[in-house]
């Protein structure tokens, strides 16, 4: 059987940068930029040897964590996924501590304790990414019951993949949301592959979204290539859920730019040449740089200052990652228990 | 003094610990409404609310991530499990979750869950709604096991249970549900995780938890019939075992026997019959024995007083070990 690649994109509404003034383009830009770069240079010392263990990067699908995180506020609380470093970056983690974890390190988010899949930070909403796909779906349910509960007005947002909506802990999960109607967005970042098996081999469906309807919650499909479109689709669903109209599920069709794993992968080739270029052709960083400079909204010379400042940041964290220690062995056993 | 079973015991228990802390939230299939299966939870949800008191969808892994993200965000949820094989649709959550997010965190997120579930045989019940399945828990680092087995420790264990900061497997013995005792609802409990002596001998040490402490004390009165001074300890705790009262024992006894429903291939038996083994070498006379069910699924119901230990096998056990 020939690979059969990534279902081909369906938008319910067309992406638009109407209505958006510069501030807010330059926000969704920041965030995918601060990605992108995060995720090249991890990529980069990971193939060069120097980062331990597996890293899913998450270029390709920055205008996913962009958008839906453009429309949350700090108390907002999200789960995360294996490939959970863009959620961590556009949510507002900071590079250095990111890049610590990343190298083993004690100034890392975890000390050094839970590496590349397990990044969390409280002060900003993130519970963290979660090494068993489909896990963080029902502790997102648990974080918008404790949502209602407090009665602050904060919401849940849950991040999955494509492959993960054929996980039970998704649908036990959804259909708690629905039932007990608590403030959580479901954002599948349909990237057209569960690890390296293609969408339509893993599931009869064109559309994640379709699945919502099974339990009696609202979905719609975006452009998970267009940062705008993912940020009006999330918003919607974010406003229900703080009107107390329960939970939405969002589509957002994307795409990754390297492997499941890795930069290069295993270098067995389950994608075609073809199907890489023609998602790179719709890159979302490139997509929103000419759409606001030819509609003349942000001036190309700012969308420049964000990369060289970013491109600074990430020299600055790598370096301060390098220079932390690593944890001392005596505290192996520690923190098991809190007692 | 009141007397109570060990199911009003654990319903005035979780009613404390709701008064208590407005953070204990409830979760659990038909525990609201119906007040449970076993009716543990009766009557809360009509006096705590809807929100307290969650009726659940059948859903376990649900149940407890959700679990999960209440706990992160500071509540206490007492997840119920229906039955003990109901657990093992959850036992992701529980394993790669639960048991881990503190140490991840390096401390920052405890997880001050319990899961309680009605565990062991004894009701005519089949597989899935009779089993043992704490040795899974208790390999499991990041989760304390705790099995109840009296009124008393039911009262005050929950409610302790529910205070302590780190996850934990409550374990109800459900076929002694019904059984009654006096309960001191005013007394100092003992702490959560320690074991007690509650019989004093000479000749045996014979340690029980959940439903076999009955059993085990039962085996010591025929035993006394015989001669046979027979001590025996309520472990309690199974993760962390609280060994020292057991170790302080067998030095005098010199004979060791542990009793558990679960199948004794690498059951809670097997590790204590190692730690026994390591610690009092020099004053054993005989080799820990270990009287558990077997190695097989849970039997049928006709088959089930096969399958449980039972006085005859605990005293033959005892038999083995003073024969030695």
């Amino acid at each position: 059987m020939e690979p059969v690649g990534a279902v081909a994109t369906r938008t319910d509404r067309a992406p638009s940068v109407e209505g958006l003034d510069a501030a807010s383009l330059l926000d969704l830009h920041r965030r995918m930029v601060r990605i992108r770069v995060f995720e090249t240079e991890a990529g980069r010392l990971m193939e060069s040897g120097d980062l331990p263990g597996f890293l899913h990067l998450y270029v390709g699908q920055e205008a996913v964590a962009a958008g839906a995180l453009a429309t949350l506020t700090d108390a907002d609380q999200i789960t995360s996924t294996h490939r959970g470093h863009g959620h961590a970056v556009a949510k507002g983690a900071g590079f250095r501590k990111m890049f610590a974890e990343l190298f083993g390190r004690v100034d890392g988010y975890c000390h050094g304790r839970g590496g590349s899949m397990h990044i969390n930070d409280l002060s900003i909403g993130m519970l963290g990414a979660n090494g068993i796909v489909g896990a963080g779906l029902p502790i997102a349910v648990g974080a918008a019951f404790a949502a209602r509960y407090r009665g602050d007005g904060s919401i849940a947002m849950t991040f999955f993949g494509d492959g993960a909506s054929n996980i039970g802990a998704f649908h036990e999960a959804a259909n708690m949301a629905a039932v007990l109607q608590l403030p959580v967005v479901f954002v599948c970042e349909n990237n057209g592959y569960a690890e390296f098996t293609a969408q339509a081999r893993h599931m009869r469906l064109d559309d994640v979204a379709d699945r919502a309807a099974a339990y009696g919650m609202p979905s719609e499909v975006c452009d998970g290539m267009d940062a705008v479109a993912v940020r009006q689709a999330c918003r919607r669903a974010v406003d229900r859920a703080r009107a107390g109209e329960g939970p939405s599920l969002v589509e957002a069709k994307t795409y990754r730019y390297y492997d499941h794993q890795g930069v290069k992968g295993l270098r067995k080739p389950y994608r075609t040449q073809e199907e890489i270029d023609a998602w790179k052709a719709r890159d979302a960083i490139e997509l929103l740089e000419a759409r606001a400079a030819a509609d003349g909204v942000v001036d190309a010379a700012e969308f420049a200052r964000v990369w060289e400042e970013t491109r600074a940041d990430a020299v600055d964290a790598i370096a301060f990652a390098r220079a932390s220690p690593l944890p001392d062995p005596a505290t192996l056993t520690r923190d098991v228990y809190t007692d | 003094m009141t007397t109570l079973t060990l199911g009003k015991a654990l319903n005035m228990g979780l009613r404390k610990a709701m008064e208590d802390d407005p953070k204990v939230v409830l979760m659990g299939e038909d525990i609201g409404k119906l007040g449970g299966v076993f009716r543990i939870t009766d009557g809360l949800q009509k006096d705590f609310g809807e929100d307290r008191v969650v009726d659940t969808p059948l859903a376990e892994a649900g149940i407890l991530g959700t679990a999960v993200g209440l706990a992160m965000r500071g509540y206490r949820p007492v997840c119920e499990i229906q039955f003990d094989g109901f657990v093992f649709p959850a036992y992701n959550q529980i394993v790669t979750q639960v048991a881990k997010i503190h140490a991840r965190s390096r401390g920052r997120l405890p997880m001050p869950i319990v899961i309680r579930i009605p565990f062991g045989g004894g009701i005519g019940a089949v597989e899935h709604h009779s089993e043992s399945p704490e040795a899974y828990f208790a390999h499991t680092a990041g989760l304390k096991v705790v099995a109840v087995a009296t009124p008393a420790d039911a009262y005050f264990g929950i409610q302790q249970a529910i205070a302590s900061p780190d996850p934990i497997v409550f374990l109800e013995p459900k076929r002694r549900y019904w059984e009654k005792a006096d309960v001191d609802t005013d007394a100092t409990p003992d702490p959560l995780f320690r074991s007690r002596v509650l019989r004093a001998g000479d000749d045996l040490t014979l340690l029980a938890y959940g439903p076999m402490v009955k059993t085990a004390l039962q085996a010591a009165t025929a035993a006394e019939d015989e001669g046979r001074s027979i001590e025996v300890v309520d472990l309690r705790t199974l993760s962390p075992l609280d060994l020292d009262a057991v170790y302080e024992s067998v030095r005098r006894t010199g004979r060791c026997v542990v009793v558990h429903e679960a199948p004794t291939t690498l059951g809670l038996g097997a590790e204590i019959a190692a730690r026994v083994t390591e610690t009092c070498f020099h004053s054993l006379e005989a080799p820990v024995l270990r009287v558990g069910g077997y190695d097989t699924p849970y039997p049928p119901s006709k088959l089930e007083e096969d399958y449980l230990p039972d006085l005859d096998r605990v005293l033959d056990a005892v038999d083995r070990s003073m024969g030695f």
